[in-house]
């Protein structure tokens, strides 16, 4: 009873709340007056092709350019060809629901890339009423490692040590706040996939709202500057709401955590499909920094924003440990995920800890998918896709620790890209998934957790 | 205003519709569902957030075992069991030690695993990738006493291989539910829902708590996959992206809103569950089509978006609520991760 009142004294009578709502709702009305180019989509109806390959010396994911493809109903008849854009794509509209043949034409393949299996140059696909049909065509671009000598293989190690490196960086980024939420309140917050997927689109509409000023085609840096920072201020903003106007309330009704599980999975799919509403399906990418060439550092290629967005989330990671390590609140924090009943005992106030892991968490998720996002797409399901990447991390370093989610997100990260070079690209995150099996087989604690949390 | 709006919509067809939804085979197939994940959660207090593993498993033994394999349809389904069974071992036998909420994370990591391998390149022998398995119910709806005509009651229609598939299932479907009923009247049911309640009590009895999960995990994960055997059968055709994690969570809403750890709430919640998304489905797509919902707002796809909107509100809804649905009891939903 004395917390509760406490929670509404702080409240209604603290002015710093009180700003920060006002500037929730100036961001938002900010956000919401500009006009957005291509919000929505038209009818879609017709086949679908995304080709890309994995280029064999950088093994970034590139799209195949310029590559044609013929449709034809499936008696045979015609129903026209085109080929790939910029990014890749193909799409034919096609005017009745059916069975249609898709076939691709091989020789205007990009130099050096092939079919990975030639006998699958003509797929089938149904289209639905109203819904685009893809196709999936295997490519596989170089000699497919058998030729490849030995200083080859190595310079592929340390390329994929990179990029395994950047991706548990920027998985850490999710995974700190997913596991100091679930350290403070013992909830597994399975919407925290959609608080990285916010973060993306936070950025894709701070774009369509530079395109809108006319600061973007030459202020690319300032554009995605004003990004990340808008996302870490509404990520955070986001996930303060959350826990002010959702979780709060449940745990003091005392909700049990069980069914507060079930309501993370509620939000999950809700805003998963608010944004698929008003965005559509088809990924997109970051105009500010899309189209840059990878520069060499060493025998190793990363893009420039790439190499921005490592160094960043280092330095904010770094930033993230002195605070806890440090800081008042930061200690708060961490005494609060150790023992919560000992913590509150000592004069901490718990509610507002939690409080401020959700600000945090949603900020660092936020930012995360800006991350993710800059180096590969932003999608409606983005975030879900490495969210369990993400709880293999958290599980591999120790649920409830951040720095165990920070050593399995890179763990993590290096497992997925370098198992490519034993398994197929397109099942390495299956790799990662069967790691975090065996660990909670042999050390369910995870590297850093303590043994009594998984009672 | 609203009354010739009313009177507009086309109540017999939407009334033919939502019927039809709530006894058709999406229904009756996450019933079946249901009723197993009323075993893992409802009565032994399991979190499986991968449900739809068990089904792909099921669904998935049929079609391999028909198609790649060339065996006969009845050993087929034997074999589609027989997968569901082996995902239960394999996710129980790490997971059930530790707390709820590491099966909740396995699980349904094992369900995207499952799905990720049978559309790869890697395993197209076995599975023909993103294409799946074709046309190979034939041989199952030779036994149908129906013909290939149209059957209309009214304003009801099915097809005659839909009927024999709709009448089969729900009928297994209340086998089951009898089933489940009789086995949680037994001491074994009691022991389940002893280490539902409390796992050291039932610890302290002599009971070997993680022997009784594994069955449990088993038993349901079986009728899981039965109810993706009976889906693939009803449309001919097993693929890998009908089995996403989102069918896990409908799965759950179904249950939550029948109420869990109830006999019949499963078929009921089941039926509410597709009747309520058919009505609110085809009154906006009315909507839509007579133009009283200006299409800058909503289009005929996001409509069908709309759905997935309503199930995640409709979950939040509940569970803040009425967390014991519709026929569950609010002191045996309130559990805790254990």
């Amino acid at each position: 009873m004395g917390q509760l009142s406490a929670l509404q004294r702080r409240f209604e009578g603290n002015d710093g709340q009180r700003r920060l709502i006002g500037l929730i709702m100036l961001v938002a009305a900010f956000v919401m007056s500009v006009p957005f180019p291509a919000l929505g989509q038209e009818s879609d109806q017709g086949v679908r092709v995304r080709l890309q390959y994995q280029d064999a010396e950088s093994g970034e994911n590139v799209p195949a350019v310029g590559v044609v493809f013929s449709v034809t109903q499936e008696d045979g008849t015609p129903v026209g060809d085109g080929a790939t854009d910029d990014n890749g794509e193909f799409f034919l509209a096609v005017e009745s629901a059916g069975r249609f043949n898709l076939t691709i034409d091989p020789t205007t393949l990009p130099a050096g890339v092939t079919l990975r299996d030639p006998e699958r140059a003509t797929l089938t696909v149904t289209v639905d009423a109203g819904r685009a049909a893809s196709a999936l065509f295997g490519l596989q671009s170089g000699e497919g490692g058998a030729g490849a000598d030995e200083s080859d293989t190595l310079r592929r190690v340390l390329q994929l040590t990179t990029e395994g490196i950047k991706l548990g960086l920027f998985l850490a980024m999710g995974a700190i706040g997913l596991s100091l939420i679930f350290g403070t309140t013992g909830l597994v917050n399975f919407a925290h996939a959609e608080m990285i997927t916010w973060g993306m689109f936070i950025v894709f509409l701070v774009e369509g709202f530079a395109e809108g000023i006319g600061l973007l085609p030459d202020q690319k840096l300032l554009t995605i500057a004003l990004g990340a920072l808008a996302a870490l201020v509404v990520g955070g903003a986001t996930g303060w709401l959350m826990n002010r106007f959702v979780f709060a309330p449940l745990r003091r009704k005392g909700t049990p955590l069980i069914s507060q599980m079930v309501v993370t999975i509620g939000f999950g799919i809700l805003a998963r499909y608010v944004i698929l509403y008003f965005f559509g399906g088809s990924s997109r990418f970051f105009k500010s920094v899309s189209g840059q060439s990878a520069i060499s550092i060493g025998v190793v290629d990363i893009t420039p924003s790439d190499l921005i967005a490592v160094i960043l989330s280092i330095v904010v990671l770094v930033i993230v440990g002195l605070l806890l390590q440090r800081t008042r609140i930061g200690r708060a924090m961490r005494a609060v995920s150790d023992n919560r009943d000992l913590a509150e005992s000592s004069g901490i106030d718990v509610q507002r800890v939690i409080s401020q892991v959700w600000s945090a968490g949603g900020a660092l998720a936020a930012l995360g998918g800006l991350f993710l996002a800059q180096a590969d797409q932003v999608l409606w399901e983005g975030g879900f896709r490495v969210l369990l990447l993400i709880f293999a991390g958290v599980t591999l370093g120790g649920l409830g620790t951040a720095y165990g989610a920070l050593v399995g997100c890179l763990l993590i990260g290096l497992g997925v890209q370098l198992s490519t070079l034993f398994i197929p690209i397109e099942l390495k995150n299956v790799g990662a998934l069967l790691v975090m099996a065996v660990v909670l087989l042999i050390r369910p604690q995870g590297i850093l957790g303590r043994k009594e949390r998984i009672g | 205003m609203t009354v010739p709006i009313l009177a507009a919509i086309d109540w017999a067809q939407i009334v033919q519709l939502t019927v039809s939804s709530a006894i058709g085979v999406e229904a009756m197939v996450f019933a079946m569902a249901a009723i197993g994940l009323n075993i893992h959660f409802g009565y032994t207090g399991l979190l499986n957030f991968g449900h739809v593993g068990f089904m792909a498993m099921g669904g998935y033994g049929v079609g391999i075992a028909i198609v790649t394999w060339q065996l006969n349809p009845y050993l087929a389904i034997l074999i589609g069991v027989v997968f569901a069974l082996v995902l239960a071992l394999i996710l129980g036998v790490p997971t059930l030690r530790l707390r709820a909420d590491y099966l909740a994370i396995v699980t349904i990591a094992a369900s995207e695993v499952i799905r990720i391998m049978a559309r790869s390149t890697t395993l197209r022998g076995l599975t023909r990738g993103a294409e799946g398995l074709n046309e190979f119910a034939g041989e199952y709806y030779s036994l149908s006493p129906f013909k290939q005509n149209l059957y209309e009651w009214g304003p009801f229609f099915f097809t005659g291989n839909n009927l024999f598939i709709v009448i089969i299932g729900w009928i297994l479907v209340i086998l089951l539910a009898v089933m489940v009923w009789q086995l949680m009247r037994s001491p074994w049911g009691r022991v389940l829902k002893a280490i539902r309640e409390d796992e050291d009590a039932a610890r302290a009895l002599g009971k070997n708590a993680y022997w009784y999960k594994m069955q449990s995990l088993m038993l349901g994960g079986a009728i899981g996959g039965m109810a993706g055997m009976l889906q693939v059968i009803a449309k001919s055709t097993v693929q890998p992206d009908t089995f996403v994690p989102v069918i896990t969570f409908f799965i759950w809403t179904v249950l939550i809103l029948g109420g869990v750890g109830r006999v019949w709430s499963p078929i009921v919640g089941s039926m509410i569950f597709w009747g309520l998304l058919a009505l609110m489905e085809n009154l906006l797509r009315q909507f839509v089509a007579e133009g009283w919902i200006p299409p800058s707002l909503m289009d005929s796809n996001q409509v069908g978006i709309f759905r997935f909107i309503l199930v995640g509100l409709g979950l939040i809804a509940l569970m803040t609520f009425r967390p014991q649905g519709i026929f569950g009891s609010r002191e045996e939903m309130a559990l805790d991760a254990r």
